[in-house]
């Protein structure tokens, strides 16, 4: 038994290990990876950055923390950018398991607005999280009459008219766009309904695993903008030059699929030499 | 350093540890993390939907007398606050506990009347908007004549999406054999079919391996806050250290006396 066969019947356990061995080695190292920006990334980055200071975005953060590895950079990255263009958010948070986790990105995202841009952002004048409710698509349909038929009031039980920036807001109609940051499939929710049905103009942020289903729709301008997984929120680090977690993460990203490719290429190797044997068919 | 974040850390860290330790078998620490996530998952959920759902959307509007809170009914005044009160949303609230005849076996068929109301509202809502959007429109652009003002590579992709779809769906047909040319354009479909199922697997490999970096990424974090926290972080890091150690080599012990315990990888 050659080396490729005996490494082609490795215990999966050795496979971890090395994988496990290179993300540690490469998080400890300290350099930079380059990173090219796509045109999908940067049309969400030239959205915000067109919007003028005062006008209204719905940040739809639509993840649990099961996601959040590749969702929160996006977050964090797109929503830091707003606040400290002086825009105004309304948050939603349609995962189940999500609300709280949202709740707590908020508030350090106030904090480091006011750390990285010296701007004080005061809740319910820049800023107003609405909180969940189940079934994501009537909730969708719903905010496209009216805010206030879902959401009666915040996520602190304030009700909506007597919050400073809710007044005078309706509906989707109201605000210039909306960034959906999911690892749901409730992005077909919005997309049918929030697009499909209101017009609302919609980017979205997508766990990595659903991103190449998506590109259709940016094809068809359905979504003006696609960040997938961890790159595509390495690359909006990067476009508001504030290096993160994601950037950070795709020095590792590297390194990682390095190996995977050569345990690809040495497993095949051996499988093609076991089966010119004729011990696999 | 805040003590209190620290050790709510070192709480995570230690959980994720243990579900890490599924990859090398399955384990009573992996058992208890899976438990641990599952239960307070759900918990978690029952009152996110209590409060944020039924409260608002159901209690609160059948009753409006800020005076009177719905749980208070029987305090007196809850008739007041129900004639103000939008009282007509008590039919979905009786809809809504039609469902838990589902648990019954001789009165299950009542549980079918909201749940048709619930179907039809969606399907109605559905149906119209799902076909507009992803099926029209995606057929519509799909087959969009090519655009070379674009660029001539925007030209060609048009042309390319156009013919991958057709043999995609050749691919599919399976009422005449697979012979000859239509099997010639078939597995072109199968080829292409294959490009996109591999932009979908390295865009799910990226996926996994960011949620590992993410916990590593946590972990470096937990270790720096514990070390610039002074004596007692380094501790207590060193405890959490020692204990996988200790684990570790207990398992390497049993390894190399010949007695793998039970229980495989998955």
């Amino acid at each position: 038994m050659n080396i490729f066969e005996r490494i082609s019947r490795l215990d999966r356990r050795w496979i971890y290990l090395i994988l496990a061995a290179v993300v540690v080695i490469t998080v400890m190292l300290k350099y930079e990876t380059p990173i090219r920006i796509s045109p999908e990334v940067r049309s969400v980055y030239d959205f915000v950055e067109a919007q003028p200071p005062g006008s209204y975005i719905h940040m739809a953060i639509d993840y649990d923390p099961g996601s959040l590895a590749e969702m929160h950079p996006m977050t964090y990255a797109i929503m830091e950018q707003a606040l400290c263009r002086k825009l105004k958010i309304i948050m939603t948070a349609l995962s189940p398991n999500g609300p709280g986790m949202a709740e707590q990105a908020m508030l350090d995202i106030m904090d480091s607005v006011k750390m990285h841009c010296g701007r004080e952002v005061v809740y319910g004048k820049d800023i107003v999280f609405l909180g969940y409710k189940p079934y994501p698509g009537i909730v969708i349909l719903s905010m496209g009459q009216n805010y206030r038929l879902s959401f009666p009031s915040d996520y602190y039980n304030t009700p909506l008219d007597s919050i400073d920036m809710m007044k005078g807001i309706a509906n989707y109609g109201d605000v210039n766009g909306i960034i959906l940051i999911t690892g749901t499939s409730g992005v077909d929710y919005w997309i049918s309904y929030a697009n499909g049905r209101y017009n609302a103009p919609l980017a979205v942020g997508l766990t990595g695993v659903m991103a190449a289903d998506y590109y259709p729709y940016l094809r068809s301008g359905q979504i003006f903008g696609l960040m997938g997984g961890m790159l595509g929120a390495a690359e909006y680090e990067k476009l508001v030059k504030r290096p993160g977690r994601a950037m950070e993460a795709m020095r590792v990203q590297v390194w990682t699929h390095i190996v995977i490719i050569l345990f690809i290429i040495i497993g095949n190797i051996g499988y093609l030499i076991s089966r010119r044997k004729g011990e696999v068919k | 350093m805040s003590w209190d974040t620290f050790l709510w850390t070192t709480l995570a860290v230690s959980l994720t540890l243990c579900t890490f330790s599924f990859l090398y078998r399955d384990n009573p620490f992996y058992k208890f993390s899976e438990s641990l996530f599952v239960g307070v998952s759900a918990g978690y959920f029952v009152i996110i939907l209590w409060y944020n759902g039924l409260v608002p959307t159901l209690f609160d509007r059948i009753w409006v007398d800020p005076s009177q809170q719905w749980y208070q009914i029987w305090s007196g005044g809850w008739w007041s606050g129900l004639v103000t009160g939008k009282w007509w949303y008590i039919i979905p609230g009786i809809l809504g506990l039609l469902m838990w005849f589902r648990f019954s076996k001789k009165k299950g068929w009542i549980s079918r009347y909201p749940i048709a109301f619930y179907i039809g509202i969606a399907t109605g809502a559905a149906i119209p908007l799902e076909m507009q959007n992803r099926v029209n429109r995606q057929l519509a652009d799909t087959l969009i004549s090519p655009n070379f003002s674009a660029g001539f590579i925007a030209g060609i992709s048009d042309i390319i999406i156009v013919l991958g779809v057709i043999c995609g769906l050749f691919y599919f047909f399976f009422s005449v054999a697979h012979k000859g040319s239509f099997g010639a354009v078939a597995k072109m479909g199968i080829y292409i079919l294959m490009i996109g199922f591999g932009a979908s697997f390295g865009y799910t490999v990226m996926g996994r391996i960011s949620l590992f970096i993410e916990r590593v990424q946590s972990i470096r974090d937990w270790v720096r806050m514990g070390w610039d926290g002074g004596a007692g972080g380094i501790v207590v890091i060193w405890v959490v250290c020692l204990i996988v150690l200790l684990l570790v080599l207990l398992e390497l012990m049993k390894y190399l006396r010949g007695r793998p315990s039970e229980g495989t990888a998955q």
